[in-house]
């Protein structure tokens, strides 16, 4: 059963086809999932560029044109604002621009944030997996206990002290977040550890960091992966909360937030204020939950 | 006489992500009344999903076309009432594995008189004491108590002879048994099938008996279906079938049966030996909640032998025996609690961390599951590499790409593939890869740990013809770890029969399989199912009653010495009754 | 089951001690104390305002003070709201917030494990399509969006339904009236709603794939029988462990929706408490949240436990 007529030398290697591989044909077959990339890439070009390009600065005040429509408005309204796509705010302002300049700022949030909690959650999932035992024990009870506060009163109580800092805002969320991560890590480097590759690593002489660098984290960045872009949205959501209550991000900063939380002050009056921003927000979340779904299944396909 | 089951046509296909697959292709068949069919077939030859399709039973991405008659009446593709009157009353199954096919919060008495109360409207109360008459019929000690525990409570024998109840119980005309041994132990398994043989002569219950295992199929059937890849190759009587096989395929799976004369040659003890244990034990702690004690579980509790270069060790037992724990703890992958571990003269316990990293290279394991051995993200090349590397990191990379495509050839896979994933190769050949990891370091011993177990029987022979090989060139002490002693039989000089962690008999082969001297080797023999009607349907059984007895459970150690009873603390002795043959002292 | 359901409590009572601990200590570290912004007080006077609060002391004397209070059920005095003690007000402002919060988590509950075990049975088809897509919306808008919306169709607007008009009071408590409740318990539940549907969908979908639910349909099982008795029990076991993040989650979103529709709830008191530093006003809300969130950990333990008797008796 030796292969036949194979010289030493002159082998053509077969191309292998990676787990990768088969997951990202997976993934682009996933419609929604694709759409929900391009629409990202899509505001994440306006976010950077169009405030650049744009006429209009972002906090510059037009006192002629508060709170006026655009153009297209199918309802009455009491003024309109020629040249403005989105309309103006309560103080004038241009509704396009702050959108956009929002979305940078949200999206800044949401993946610093998520980055945060990456390294915590990663870090420490991973070494409560790997010891396992009472090490583990006791750190998974920890993340237990944590994870029955009402956190975000913390953040708030956070934000409170340190007045309301910038920085601060991201380091709070992502320490929200890390716990679901470090349960996520530890929970799939444990059924890792028990698979006999790993056994068989030992048995070919590796040491404790080998195994973890070269077998367990490789393995462990597919499940990552989908978290992290399930994780992103959520942190949107909670800043545009704390922007809410007046915690989070503060003047001559803006965020969908606070845009969100003055339009809906204005709702009656100029509803616009209220739907653009929103609905930026729900799109962007929308496909951020769309793309993690679509990396779930790619990943680990269950049709059977 | 009209038959009960009538299957003309069957195409089955499934809708993949990745593509249609045609699991059952144009297949026909039909079941008498108190037949048993026997259906054989390897992985992938849709042995399963025939009947299930037939029944109505496939996955919501599977589609079903053709004819299936029960009784003259078509049910493919009847309404769901139909088939579920029919199901479970008429028609019942039972599944390979009894863990996960049992509801687990349910009690066990309820999952069985569900059945009943709902097909033949009986009381609750009725129905649970028909319940317990079913227990004691399929012989579970203790019924009543049983009624009303869970299925995790309940040890696997008894989970399967659970299932059988149910499926018994509202007295169907037809059983589908798929695959329900092949999750249990030998002596386990021999206990189940005279089970099913009784329901089919008092009963007259007729059975489809899936199996991939002909041996299996020789004991029980009447007619014998061959399938391979969603085709019927051959049909027939089961002698027919056996002993004047027509197509190919049939004759291949016969043939890679292992045969009763092929043990090899007592090798002479050739030199000093390699490795040498002496009296090893190796515990596990095992807590019981958070504040109970923690007891004991000796996995191995004093084994001792030998093993001297260019022999094979078979080391033989079922589930809780310890052997897999022995092998590791050999190789220094577990720690151990006692005893001595003794290799080329040298006491391991003596040996540093760094030096026995340096040894790993002389010893070397093949794994049982050979998917899960290989880490699936790296390609197969850079698995075999691994162990070279790590015991010569300063080898350049095309050496190293050398040596692997050697030892790929060696190991009979083509080396091209060396970019190829795991999931891109069949069992068997991951199984090569496994190997080629193993030999590439060219060590002096090599433990196998049911390294064919999860093979295919065709592919199961070809491994073992080319371990054999293997051992042949390179003269490599082998310990062969397996619970199938049909497989051991074939590679191993001597075999070491093991009983919770104990040695209940060690020999040459030839002697232990003419003339084995313990009852639980006897018990093993006996279990074993040769694909010989006649012989399977002669045959007289040693059968053990019950199942395993847990390790944790002092006295299990005596089950075969119960005289000792009174002295639970007693550990039977090994004897030599005749030159290089010893046995356990037993009743 | 005794044993099980002890062990759970014994380890609940650590948790509530570490947030206590965590609180109070945080808020210390808050620069500024509660009397800051008012008037200059003549030195003398404002010693002994501070020695009556306690706040003379060092912080680590201050802390012991405060647990031992604590064990008496004494929250101490409103720093802020000088002529209530801190557990008079959450005696006012609790059954207010508890009722909101536990009716949008019942509602949470059973609407969402219907729809979610709904769109399991009809896997890929059009009726789980459409549920997982409202269930999407309800998750990625916030509260403070869908609170101002549906005030203003049902409030301001009010809609017509079967030649009845309909309008809800747009906000006040009015004693617990039930029209004034229908918006803000609606509002508050509907994140709940889709996160539970979502949850009990992926779960359902796993247990039916289980080989004991093919053991069922090959008894001849109606699909019923299937779900109620087979299925459904194992599938609700992750979310009886969503249930502490579930509370939690409405609790926050409480302080929103008290604001916006002006319910006299004690999620008012923490947000105004943070910003006034009324120390044992914040640490009065925060204890009550996490006894009521622990204590419905603990009961969720004690139904897993029912749930699967295989955690019951290891």
């Amino acid at each position: 059963m030796i292969a036949t007529g194979q010289t030493l030398e002159a082998v053509e290697e077969v191309k292998g086809r990676s787990l990768w591989v088969d997951a990202r044909r997976r993934l682009f077959r996933n419609r929604a999932a694709m759409a929900g990339i391009v629409i990202l890439a899509a505001i994440a070009l306006l976010a950077i560029f169009a405030p650049i390009l744009s006429p209009f600065g972002f906090s510059e005040q037009n006192y002629d044109l508060i709170a006026c429509a655009p153009s297209w408005w199918p309802a009455e309204t009491s003024c309109i604002a020629p040249g403005h796509i989105f309309g103006t705010d309560s103080i004038g302002r241009d509704l396009f621009v702050r959108v956009l300049f929002g979305a940078r700022v949200s999206l800044a949030v949401g993946l610093v944030a998520t980055l945060v909690s990456l390294l915590i959650g990663v870090m420490y999932g991973a070494v409560a997996g790997y010891l396992g035992g009472r090490a583990d024990a006791l750190m998974m009870r920890l993340v237990d206990i944590l994870y029955s506060l009402p956190f975000v009163f913390f953040v708030i109580i956070l934000m409170v002290i340190f007045d309301r800092n910038f920085i601060l805002l991201f380091v709070a969320i992502g320490a929200v977040e890390w716990l679901t991560m470090a349960r996520i890590v530890r929970g799939q480097t444990l059924s890792i550890k028990q698979k006999e590759f790993i056994e068989a690593a030992r048995a070919a002489g590796l040491g404790p960091l080998a195994i973890i660098t070269r077998h367990i984290i490789p393995n462990v960045v597919g499940p990552v992966m989908v978290y992290v872009t399930l994780t992103v949205p959520g942190v949107i959501l909670t800043e545009s909360f704390l922007s809410f209550l007046g915690l989070g991000i503060q003047e001559p900063l803006t965020s969908w937030g606070v845009l969100i939380s003055d339009g809906a002050d204005q709702m009656e009056t100029a509803p616009w204020m209220l739907l653009f921003p929103a609905l930026f927000m729900a799109v962007t979340l929308f496909c951020f939950n769309f793309v993690g779904d679509g990396l779930r299944d790619a990943l680990d396909p269950k049709d059977r | 006489m009209a038959a009960l089951l009538e299957i003309a046509g069957l195409n089955v296909h499934f809708a993949l992500a990745d593509g249609d697959v045609h699991a059952v292709q144009d297949a026909s068949l039909s079941i008498q009344e108190g037949e048993c069919l026997g259906v054989v077939g390897e992985s992938g030859s849709g042995k399963s999903q025939l009947f299930l399709a037939a029944f109505g039973l496939l996955a919501a991405n599977g589609r079903a076309q053709g004819s299936v008659k029960y009784r003259g009446e078509e049910i493919l593709g009847a309404s769901p009432k139909r088939l579920n009157a029919l199901r479970g009353g008429a028609v019942t199954m039972v599944f390979q594995d009894p863990l996960t096919s049992l509801t687990p919060h349910m009690k066990v008495g309820a999952q069985i008189a569900e059945a009943l109360m709902l097909h033949r409207r009986v009381s609750r109360d009725d129905a649970h004491r028909q319940a317990r008459l079913m227990l004691d019929y399929v012989r579970i000690p203790e019924s009543a108590r049983r009624l009303r525990q869970y299925p995790h409570e309940l040890s696997g024998g008894m989970r399967q002879r659970v299932m059988i109840a149910m499926a018994t119980i509202t007295g169907p005309d037809l059983i589908i048994a798929d695959e329900p041994t092949t999750a249990l132990d030998v002596t386990v398994q021999a206990q189940i099938l005279e089970i099913l043989r009784a329901l089919k002569t008092d009963k007259k219950t007729a059975i489809a008996m899936i199996s991939h295992d002909m041996g299996v199929i020789a004991g029980l059937a009447d007619r014998v279906l061959v399938m391979r890849q969603g085709r019927i190759v051959e049909s027939g009587s089961a002698d027919e079938i056996f002993y004047a096989p027509k197509d190919a395929y049939t004759r291949l799976l016969l043939d890679a049966i292992p045969k009763a004369d092929e043990a090899p040659a007592q090798t002479g003890k050739v030199g000093p030996p390699l490795l040498t244990v002496e009296d090893l034990r190796v515990d596990f702690p095992v807590k019981e909640g958070w504040f109970g004690k923690t007891r004991t579980l000796r996995a191995v509790d004093g084994i001792s032998f030998t093993l001297h270069r260019g022999e094979t060790l078979g080391v033989v037992g079922e589930s809780g025996c310890g052997k897999s724990s022995l092998a590791r703890a050999v190789l220094q992958l577990i720690p151990k609690s006692g005893g001595r571990v003794v290799w080329l003269g040298r006491d391991l316990d003596a040996a540093t961390q760094s030096d026995i990293r340096k040894l790993r290279a002389d010893f070397q394991i093949v794994f049982q599951d050979p998917l899960a051995s290989l880490d699936p993200r790296m390609p197969i090349g850079l698995s075999i590499a691994e162990p070279l590397k790590t015991l010569d990191p300063a080898m350049s990379r095309a050496k190293l790409r050398e040596k692997v495509r050697t030892a790929m050839r060696r190991v009979g896979l083509d080396a091209s593939w060396i970019n190829r994933y795991p999931h891109e190769l069949s069992g068997g050949q991951n199984q090569r890869v496994g190997l080629a990891r193993a030999m590439i370091v060219e060590p002096k011993m090599l433990v196998c740990d049911e390294a064919v177990s999860a093979l295919d029987v065709s592919i199961q022979a070809q491994i073992v013809d080319l371990i054999r090989g293997l051992q042949a060139e390179t003269q490599l002490a082998m310990i062969f770890i397996s619970h199938d002693l049909s497989v051991v039989r074939r590679l191993s000089h001597r075999v070491m029969v093991l009983y919770l962690g104990r040695v209940v008999e060690l020999a040459a082969s030839a002697k232990l399989y003419t003339a084995p001297r313990h009852p639980y080797t006897r018990a093993l023999l006996s279990a074993i199912l040769s694909p010989d009607p006649r012989a399977e349907r002669a045959k007289k059984r040693e059968l053990l009653t019950g199942d395993l007895p847990s390790p944790l459970d002092p006295r299990a150690r005596l089950t075969f010495l119960k005289s000792r009873f009174d002295t639970p603390d007693y550990r039977p002795k090994l004897q030599e009754i005749a030159p290089d043959h010893w046995v356990a002292e037993h009743d | 089951m005794m044993a099980y359901a002890l062990r759970r409590l014994l380890g609940a009572i650590p948790t509530l001690f570490v947030i206590v601990t965590l609180a109070f200590f945080m808020m210390r570290l808050a620069p500024g104390g509660p009397f800051d912004s008012e008037r200059r007080l003549p030195p003398e006077v404002e010693r002994n305002v501070k020695a009556a609060y306690n706040l003379d002391k060092p912080i680590a004397r201050q802390y012991l003070i405060y647990l031992g209070r604590l064990a008496h059920g004494d929250l101490g005095p409103s720093y802020k709201n000088k002529d209530f003690t801190v557990a008079q007000l959450i005696g006012i402002g609790l059954p207010v917030s508890a009722r909101l919060g536990l009716s949008a988590m019942a509602l949470a509950l059973l609407l969402g494990t219907a729809l979610g075990t709904g769109a399991a049975l009809k896997q890929n088809r059009w009726q789980d399509y459409s549920v997982m897509s409202v269930a999407m919306l309800g998750i990625t808008i916030p509260t403070f969006v869908t609170a101002p919306l549906l005030t203003l169709v049902f409030g301001i607007y009010g809609i017509s339904l079967f030649g009845h008009e309909l309008t809800l009071p747009v906000g006040g408590w009015n004693g617990g009236a039930w029209r004034n409740m229908v918006l803000p318990v609606t509002v508050l539940a509907l994140p709940q709603i889709a996160i539970v549907a979502r949850l009990m969908r992926g779960s359902m979908i796993e247990v039916l794939r289980a080989n004991y639910i093919r053991t069922a349909r090959a008894k001849g099982l109606p699909v019923l029988n299937i779900v109620l008795g087979h299925a459904l029990r194992a599938a609700a076991l992750p979310l009886v462990s969503y249930l502490g993040p579930a509370l939690a989650a409405i609790l926050t979103g409480s302080l929103v929706v008290e604001q916006i529709f002006g319910l006299p709830g004690i999620g008012r008191y923490f947000v105004q408490g943070a910003l006034n530093r009324d120390y044992t006003l914040v640490m009065g809300v925060v204890i009550c949240y996490a006894a009521l969130i622990i204590f419905l950990n603990f009961l969720a333990d004690i139904a897993y436990g029912l749930l699967d008797p295989r955690v019951r008796l290891s």
